[in-house]
């Protein structure tokens, strides 16, 4: 396909479109399908089929909407007019809103209509999920109906590799998997990096449990991703790109089928492959599936993990941009990070750095979970406040507990008590914090969270996921378990403490890998904010939300016991 | 005396199973390449449902890796699994959301009922509990994915029930069908 | 190949472009503890005792390259407090009982902990329930006493060329094992060298029938075989 017919495409959609009644956008992500969106699917094909209006009326499975814990969640797009929105649809609900689309006169659907200015998504600022929900998951024609692919077009006909890279430079990008390094300066890296053979990577390993922006993307907007890999392929010099997708868990291996047909669809028409667009660009993409390893993640241990190698990280230097898959410069970027590639070339790199605050441009997703009344995926401008995003698009903490504290970043990051909530959601704001930016998980805790056991919940993790290459995270963290575990069942002493803080200082500085070097952080940042809570574990054994069980004592004091008990244990058996 | 085995017994097996026939078609689709070592136990484990001794060691000599290598492998990752599955699998997410929603009581109870903690098969084989970090659902937490369908919201009585309703129909097929 | 100049300890030294820090820090007769390198295999810069404070931060020094104006520092109070921590995560990681061991008095982690002053461990001893191998008729593993250095590992794959050794499982519950996790006696890859035996710091891997404080270990073997094999320095 050549530009004027991807134009010409463009348009013949959009007057399909444009001839219908009305278009209904029934959410099939995950979070969604959990709640039972297939039945809806289904019903809502029925009950367009009964209404005679299959020829009048889209019926597609579409992406997320963001709105997850209210899903199922059902978007209907009626002409010029801004969409129609539904919440919590049952099979039942669905048939009568198709009955009051079909006639003005049907069914009063509105109390789960969600009205046009909700906070939720008034306060949003959605480029990365611009398309997310709004067009079918699969289908090439709607992703191109949209603009799609045409910044590829652009780049390929008026841009020097250069170029490319410069605007992403000036757009001021940084990477969006966490340690937020400049994007653009990463794609220069590889673009001068001396081989004929060269790859780009996309990272969709989201490990941290709790977040699935990553996953959401690619399952609501995938040729968003693949054209953001291409131009990234014409920039860096590369011809073969790989997604790492997280496998093994429930589900993945459909979505990996409606991937492979994805990119063979984007294939089929020329976008992808040999001769791009009739250009002398080639670029294949073959996704390459995890099983189950956070640490996949790591940069390292993600390439070796391609090349179907266990996944243990090595040390950098060399960076991946130097020697990456089978000793060639690879770029490897997350796949937040691809999806703002294509804005930002329509759009212009200065439009994009005019989003957000000095050092951190454009927007981020969040997954945001937890105690809110809203949960889902919700896309801001950096330097939002945490407040704002908890209280005005999250709508709050539920059943009228009080807010304690919010987790960013995962097992890597931290918690930000109730007096940070002012501060800007940013990069260097988050640091300061003691937390990390992370890849966008937000976990809202209330009253009836006890911060030493989600430090204990997230040591458990780091434990499990450890790869077992180095001392200090291999059995640093399983030491650091063992003392939080103390504290958590009473029977940890003040030394205890002073020991699990020196191993966290220790293992911090001393791993091998990001995973090990980060390990610390759920328990730095909650002796930081909620030392109090250690201490009354300690000092008092107490648990100041009630949900650490307390049923040992101190071993010391188990030593003063036992002779105690060893007597009386004697004397029953004499009184026998 | 030890006997040693030769190592005509690590020889891939007559491939008359379909199912062997499938792993081999993967592991020529990929040209032999070792680096799609990952890819191949996938599909084998789809085939079989887990990985057996000859299974492993076919998937070595076709591939030309030492056995170790493909141990190795298949067992860093946690999808990978040694042992046959249990007949019903109740997946509980313990991923953070699910954590902070209550999942460990799921868990506690799941214990208490049927005598099975995360990563063990019940006495009888028939049910398998599974902890799992996040399928990302968090909006819907706690999540279960029970013999692969996926329910948010979920309960600790509402997954008894829902367990033992899966057990008991298992039961009543076996009566009509002798 | 060409010189540089940097800072160890305070003292300007010289070394050559290619070479890791290890190497140009012992050459100048500074002595730095390592377990996981042996000269003649891999690096793998999984111990981390070898930690050094490079421009002020931490980096294993066998897996870093030497580079022209780094400043070194090798034995600040930190660094020696946290090998001293590594080692006592390790005693206390598995049960390493050196009274009873056949390695007592020969074994490398005992000599490298005696070296760095450890001489209490504060953690909680894991004590994790590990099985011993003593299938092969002339070796025997203990799980026991494994440090997951692995050296077999890589001299068995990379000198002998055998790869009967591997990791299973990962992080606390990595192990050694052999070709698919079968008693080694059975090892179909086995040569039966005894190259890993006579690489592994510990009282891991032994020979049959040596009794405590017996066995002692050589691997000066290998910079010979592999200075031979590398340099080509054998024709015939
Ligand atoms: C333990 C660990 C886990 C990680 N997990 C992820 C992940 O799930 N997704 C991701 O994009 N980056 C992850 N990262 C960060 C990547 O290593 C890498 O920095 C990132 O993908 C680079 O892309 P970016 O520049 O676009 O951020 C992880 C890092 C570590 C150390
Ligand atoms: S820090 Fe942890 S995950 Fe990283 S290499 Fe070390 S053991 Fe492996
Ligand atoms: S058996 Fe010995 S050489 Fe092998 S990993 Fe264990 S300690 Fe190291
Ligand atoms: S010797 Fe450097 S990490 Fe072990």
């Amino acid at each position: 396909m050549n530009r004027s017919e991807l134009f010409n495409m463009a348009q013949v959609e959009q007057e399909r479109q444009a001839k219908l009644r009305f278009r209904i956008l029934s959410c099939a992500s995950t979070p969604c399908l959990s709640a039972g969106s297939q039945d809806v699917f289904n019903a809502l094909q029925t009950a367009v089929t009964e209404h005679g209006l299959n020829a009048e009326v889209d019926v597609v499975a579409s992406g997320c909407n963001g709105l997850c814990s209210h899903g199922p969640v059902v978007r209907i797009q009626t002409g010029d007019a801004p969409d129609d929105i539904y919440e919590f649809v049952t099979p039942e609900i669905a048939r009568q809103i198709v009955a009051r689309y079909a006639d003005e006169n049907g069914a009063d659907v509105s109390e789960h209509l969600i009205p046009a200015d909700a906070p939720f998504f008034a306060k949003q600022q959605r480029i990365v999920l611009g398309n997310s929900g709004r067009i079918d998951q699969e289908d090439i024609e709607g992703y191109i109906a949209r603009g799609g692919y045409t910044a590829l077009a652009h780049v390929l006909r008026e841009m020097a590799p250069e170029q490319v890279c410069d605007a992403i430079n000036q757009s001021g990008l940084r990477g969006r998997g966490g340690a937020g390094y400049p994007t653009g300066l990463k794609w220069q890296l590889v673009r001068k990096a001396p081989s004929n053979k060269k790859y780009v990577v996309v990272n969709c390993d989201e490990g941290d449990p709790g977040a699935y922006m990553d996953r959401t993307i690619l399952e609501s907007d995938p040729h968003r991703l693949l054209e953001g890999m291409a131009i990234a392929g014409y920039a860096v010099g590369a011809d073969q790109g790989y997604i790492f997708v997280r496998g093994g868990y429930p589900g993945a291996e459909k979505r990996l089928n409606q991937l492979e047909r994805v990119i063979r669809m984007a294939e089929k028409h020329g976008l992808l492959g040999g001769r791009v667009m009739d250009s002398n660009f080639s670029f294949r993409i073959d996704i390459r599936l995890g099983a189950g390893a956070f640490v996949c993640g790591e940069e390292t241990a993600l390439m070796l993990s391609i090349m179907g190698k266990r996944a243990q990280p090595v040390p950098r230097p060399p960076y991946p941009a130097q020697r990456g898959l089978w000793g060639a410069p690879t770029l490897l970027n997350n796949v937040e990070t691809f999806a703002n590639i294509v804005p930002i070339i329509l759009n212009g790199a200065d439009w994009y750095a005019n989003i957000g605050t000095e050092k951190s441009k454009g927007t981020k997703v969040f997954a945001l979970a937890g105690k809110v009344v809203n949960g889902g995926l919700i896309e801001v401008p950096m330097g939002m406040t945490l407040r704002e995003i908890i209280y005005d698009i999250g709508g709050g903490i539920r059943d009228g507990h009080e807010f304690k504290a919010a987790q960013t970043g995962g097992p890597s990051g931290g918690c930000i008590p109730a007096q940070h909530l002012d501060s800007p959601v940013d990069y260097e704001s988050m640091k300061a914090l003691g937390s990390i930016m992370g890849s966008g998980g937000l976990i809202v805790l209330d009253d009836t969270s006890c911060m030493v056991d989600v430090a204990r919940f997230f040591m458990e993790f780091c434990v499990d996921e450890s790869c077992g290459k180095c001392v200090p995270c291999r059995v640093g963290t399983m030491q650091m378990l063992r003392q939080l575990e103390k504290i958590c069942n009473g029977s940890a002493t003040m030394q205890d403490l002073e020991i699990l803080e020196e191993l966290c200082e220790m293992v911090r500085e001393t791993s091998l890998c990001g995973l090990g070097q980060s390990a610390p952080n759920p328990v730095l940042s909650t002796l930081r904010h909620f030392r109090d809570e250690y201490e009354a574990h300690i000092l008092e054994r107490r648990c100041p939300a009630g949900v650490c069980k307390m049923d040992q004592v101190p071993v010391m004091e188990l030593a003063e016991e036992l002779p105690r008990r060893m007597r009386s244990a004697s004397g029953q058996k004499e009184v026998a | 005396m030890l006997v040693t085995k030769q190592q005509s017994d690590y020889a891939p097996p007559a491939t008359e199973d379909p199912r062997m026939d499938e792993v081999a078609r993967a592991v020529k689709r990929f040209g032999y390449q070792q680096d799609a070592l990952i890819e191949v136990l996938h599909i084998a484990q789809r085939a079989f449902g887990y990985l057996d001794e000859t299974l492993l060691t076919y998937i070595a000599r076709q591939m030309k890796l030492p056995l170790g290598w493909v141990y190795g492998v298949a067992s860093f990752y946690h999808f990978f699994s040694f042992e046959p599955p249990a007949e019903h699998n109740c997946v509980v997410c313990t991923g953070t959301a699910c954590y902070v929603e209550g999942a460990q009581k799921i868990l506690d109870l799941l214990e208490k009922e049927f005598g099975v903690k995360p990563g063990q098969v019940s006495a009888d084989g028939r049910l398998s509990v599974t902890d799992f970090r996040c399928p990302g659902s968090c909006g819907q937490a706690p999540i279960l994915v029970i013999d692969g369908e996926l329910l948010g919201r979920e309960t600790p009585e509402s997954t008894i029930a829902r367990i033992k309703q899966l057990l008991a129909n298992d039961k009543q097929a076996k009566e009509v069908a002798p | 190949m060409s010189v540089i100049t940097l800072t160890l300890n305070g003292e300007m030294i010289s070394g050559l472009t290619g070479q890791t820090l290890l190497e140009v820090i012992r050459e100048h007769g500074v002595e730095l503890p390592t377990l996981c390198h042996l000269e003649g295999i891999s690096e793998r810069g999984g111990c981390r005792l070898c930690m050094v404070e490079v421009n002020g931060r931490m980096t294993a020094a066998c897996v870093t390259k030497a580079n022209e104006g780094m400043h070194v520092n090798t034995h600040t109070e930190k660094l020696q407090n946290y090998r001293r921590m590594i080692l006592e995560l390790l005693f206390a990681e598995r049960n390493h009982v050196c009274a009873v061991c056949v390695m007592n008095g020969h074994c490398e982690l005992q000599s490298v902990a005696a070296a760095q002053g450890m001489d209490s461990v504060r953690y909680d001893y894991l004590s994790p329930e590990l099985p011993m191998d003593a299938s092969h008729k002339r070796f025997v593993l203990d799980h026991n006493r494994c440090i997951l250095c692995t050296r077999c590992l890589r001299v068995c794959d990379e000198v002998e060329g055998a790869h009967t050794w591997e990791l299973k499982g990962r992080g606390i519950h990595s192990m050694v094992i052999t070709d698919l996790n079968g008693p080694w006696g059975e090892s179909p890859s086995c040569t039966s060298c005894g190259k890993c035996v006579q690489v592994c710091p510990t009282g891991a891997l032994y020979d049959q029938g040596s009794t405590v404080a017996e066995m002692e270990k050589k691997h000066d073997f290998l910079p010979w075989i592999l200075g031979g094999r590398g340099k080509k320095e054998w024709n015939w």
